[in-house]
């Protein structure tokens, strides 16, 4: 019943495993690939991925947020810093605790696989709710901005207006920090 | 089955992002390796808003349900705006540190060895 919407047409199954594949495939890329420079161009696709997942999620605010701070500001600062160090030729080397690291990755991967797989969810679509319920639901699924904001400006507006004040103390430190001294 | 692919694809993009955390030499590296486990969070944390309610509600069933469906991407909008700030501030340090040592590589920076 809750599951209509974006539930399982044809079009959403091919594009969920591109998007997801592709996501992957280009996060192994910027841990395997040697150049730093295109490591980061590949971090940029892995962001664009997983805004292509938030869609296919249903939750279109955050693909836009994904957008635009992920892919427009962090990737713009993180090539920023790379082309300002200039050591992409010593590049993105492991050291010599790869091996072992890697086991460690791989087997907290296969755990939370397990746990995922074998844990019985709590899934909305086989709850019943009275019928009032039920149409908000789906009308919050489909359309999720509007109970977004009103959650972020009821019950959450201490936490907003706490970020605004770290974003704020994140500016003007990285200012401090990186400013000449005379 | 809808929600664990999800689920899956978040605990990959958090795995790969450990590997890189833990392995790798160039600080810049290790950022850029922390924004993936941000983002494996992220999609986790979306697609459990989407597909589950609380636990709690099962209990207390005469509360909407509606107030709690979202609280993932709340969350999600939250780890967003830290970790933009994060970057900031990391990105900042490196450059420092650089100026000072010539080099981003964490395992020069060991003043603290001696």
């Amino acid at each position: 019943m809750i599951s209509q919407g974006i539930a399982s047409s044809l079009t959403v199954e091919i594009s969920f495993w591109v998007i997801s594949i592709s996501t992957i495939l280009s996060a192994i890329a910027v841990v395997q690939i040697k150049d730093l420079f295109r490591a980061s161009l590949f971090l940029i696709l892995t962001f664009l991925g997983v805004a292509g997942l938030f869609i296919l999620l249903g939750a279109e605010f955050l693909a836009g947020i994904q957008l635009m701070i992920y892919v427009g500001a962090i990737s713009v600062l993180i090539i920023f810093a790379i082309l300002m160090t200039r050591e992409i030729e010593i590049s993105n080397q492991s050291h010599y605790m790869r091996i072992l690291v890697s086991m460690v990755a791989l087997g907290f991967m296969l755990l939370a696989i397990s746990l995922i797989t074998s844990t019985d969810w709590n899934l909305i679509d086989s709850r019943s709710f009275p019928q009032n319920q039920t149409d908000e639901i789906i009308a919050t699924v489909q359309n999720s901005i509007p109970t977004l904001s009103k959650m972020l400006l009821t019950e959450y507006v201490l936490a907003f207006e706490m970020v605004g004040v770290l974003l704020l103390a994140a500016v003007l430190g990285a200012l401090a920090l990186v400013r000449e001294k005379k | 089955m809808t929600l664990e692919r999800f689920l899956i694809i978040g605990a990959i993009l958090f795995s790969i992002g450990l590997y890189g955390v833990l392995s790798k030499k160039h600080s810049i590296a290790v950022l850029m390796s922390l924004e993936l486990m941000f983002n494996g969070i992220n999609v986790t944390a979306v697609a459990l808003s989407r597909y589950t309610v609380p636990y709690l509600l099962t209990t207390h069933s005469g509360e909407k349900v509606v107030q709690y469906l979202l609280t993932g991407q709340i969350f999600t909008i939250f780890i967003i705006t830290v970790a933009a700030a994060e970057v900031a501030l990391g990105l900042a340090i490196i450059i420092a540190i650089y100026r000072t040592h010539q080099s981003v590589l964490l395992t020069d920076s060991n003043q603290l060895k001696n």
